[in-house]
């Protein structure tokens, strides 16, 4: 094994993991495990695990583990695969800059700064939340209004009590299980207001959230004031018409001392776009293949860097993927076929984009699974896969949530042969 | 006459939703599309338990405050007397994964544990 400050040392590394969360955890065990020796994490914060550090609630990694754990549980096990593997990492290091030659500037505590150059790369940088100034909320700037992440972390990992009486906006899932975390505390959670007319956060937690404790969920409303100079004071709640404008008349007041925002989530991919690469407009992640590799040779993308995700597990599954395929790129082992054979993956019907967006039918595994969200709340509709006119395969849904997301497998057999003029597509249907 | 109830099961983050029938002591779970769906489903409308998480503070530690969970589900209406269990405690560092942090926690029976490893600073 060598050792991370020896990788710095000689400026070369052969796969180089931003980020050491959940995705770059399992990108890094997946890489080691498929041969490559020369496996390198650069993690920002003083420790691995990412997000699950603070997400101190059960629910994670049934998929993965078949057992219930905590977030910091979940880390855990891929933080002693890690370590069983002998997987160097810099915490405290955060990646400057990378070129499309995979020349990386890297900037540490221990190493200074540092340029680097990776045979391949794997983003894993996470995603950040949408902030007030993001969201054009009037009224003065007090303290007291908090993204729920923040408020997730200074609670959970560095033990600040955040307020007593708390208005959430937003209904992600990280607001809902903040509404249960603060109440628990002692905190009285007055509400939670959501723009939309459905809720962004997964069904279970507005069950073992907000119902178990009686706190009321207002679709279709949003906070149009914020009172307070010092302190938050009170927040000012209106309702929405279908245009998301509020509707003059339908004014409530909170009086509160903290403000919650849950307000979405946005891959964080400076990085990305400093290499110029392909960018989804829709998930803001890089546009990927099947491989899960950028439009750069070498470079590949995976968990909520690459697309928002519901679920850790899913998380995991995805870095796996990448790690495998960046492992098998070092060792010059994927196959990729001219630009013109891969086809980019079409949506219609409500599915808002796929991961990945495109696919080399050539050289694709045996199965691939594509993951998407769809734009609305829809009931009782049918998922379709097509080949040009003919369908692939059709699944019946009772519900399905922008909150969710949701996955095809696409199997190689079937798309033997496609070409681009032909078409696949990915649809809801009634 | 059988009574029905529409649940969304917690269980993991599929939210499964279930429809419970109660007809006496004859309970009937649908929708579910796993066993512990079904299992959900039955103690929901009899027992409702859930895991209660939180964090305790650490004294000498790497980080302030360790997270913990009861290790097994415990009945909802003794959620908050569990907290208080937890809210009554400190522990010093090392504290492992799986430590014990409270024994019988609120008299459930249940044992508050820790969910990470906390090194000694």
């Amino acid at each position: 094994m060598t050792d991370a400050n020896t990788i710095i040392e000689r400026g070369r590394v052969g796969i180089l993991v931003i980020g050491g969360g959940p995705a770059g955890l399992a990108a890094a065990v997946a890489a080691k495990r498929a041969g490559v020796d020369d496996v390198l994490i650069a993690e920002r914060d003083r420790m691995l695990g990412g997000i699950l550090n603070q997400c101190i609630h059960n629910g994670f990694g049934l998929h993965t583990f078949k057992e219930e754990l905590t977030g910091p549980e979940y880390a855990a096990r891929f933080i002693s695969q890690a370590a069983e593997l002998r997987i160097p990492y810099l915490l405290n290091t955060m990646v400057l800059s990378v070129d499309r030659d995979r020349n990386v500037t890297i900037m540490g505590r221990e190493i200074g700064v540092r340029t680097i150059t990776a045979d391949a790369i794997v983003l894993a940088m996470g995603c950040r939340e949408r902030s007030r100034g993001a969201l054009s909320i009037p009224g003065y700037r007090p303290a007291g209004v908090y993204t729920a992440g923040t408020a997730q972390r200074l609670m959970n990992i560095e033990g600040f009590r955040i307020g007593k009486r708390v208005v959430i906006l937003g209904s992600g899932d990280i607001g809902l299980i903040m509404a249960r975390r603060m109440t628990l505390e002692g905190a009285k959670v007055l509400t939670v207001a959501e723009l939309m007319p459905y809720s962004g956060g997964l069904k279970r937690n507005i069950v073992q959230c907000l119902n178990d404790y009686d706190i009321p969920l207002q679709l279709s409303h949003t906070v149009v004031d914020i009172r307070g100079k010092r302190r938050v004071e009170g927040v000012t709640i209106a309702e929405v018409d279908q245009a998301r404008r509020p509707i003059p008349g339908t004014e409530v007041s909170y009086d509160c001392d903290t403000l919650l925002l849950s307000c979405g989530l946005l891959p964080e991919n400076e990085l990305t776009r400093m290499m110029k690469a392909g960018i989804s407009p829709v998930t803001g992640g890089a546009s990927v293949d099947d491989l899960l590799q950028t439009d750069i040779p070498g470079v590949f993308a995976c968990g909520n860097v690459l697309h928002v995700h519901d679920l850790v597990d899913y998380v995991s599954e995805e870095a796996t993927l990448a790690g495998e395929n960046a492992a098998a790129y070092v060792s010059g082992s994927t196959g990729r076929s001219a630009a013109d054979a891969i086809v980019e993956i079409g949506v219609d019907g409500g599915v808002r984009y796929t991961v990945p967006q495109r696919i080399d039918v050539g050289h694709m595994r045996d199965s691939v699974t594509v993951r998407f969200r769809v734009a609305d709340v829809y009931r009782d509709r049918t998922i379709a896969v097509y080949r040009g006119e003919k369908c692939l395969s059709r699944r019946k849904t009772r519900v399905l949530a922008p909150g969710e997301m949701e996955q095809v497998k696409l199997k190689k057999e079937e798309l033997a042969g496609l070409t681009a003029d032909e078409g696949l597509r990915v649809v809801l249907e009634d | 006459m059988a009574e029905t109830r529409e649940l969304t099961c917690i269980n993991c983050p599929l939210g499964c939703a279930l429809t419970v029938t109660i007809d006496g002591e004859n309970i009937t779970v649908t929708g579910n599309t796993c066993p512990r769906g079904e299992a959900y489903g039955k103690k929901e409308v009899t027992n409702p338990t859930r895991i209660v998480t939180s964090t305790v503070p650490v004294d000498g530690g790497d980080i302030a405050r360790v997270p913990v969970k009861t290790a097994s589900d415990i009945p909802k209406d003794r959620i908050f007397a569990v907290m208080e269990a937890i809210h009554a405690v400190r522990v010093k560092a090392p504290v492992k994964i799986g430590d014990v942090i409270v024994k019988d926690a609120a008299g459930t029976g249940v044992d508050i544990v820790a969910a990470r490893d906390v090194s000694a600073a």
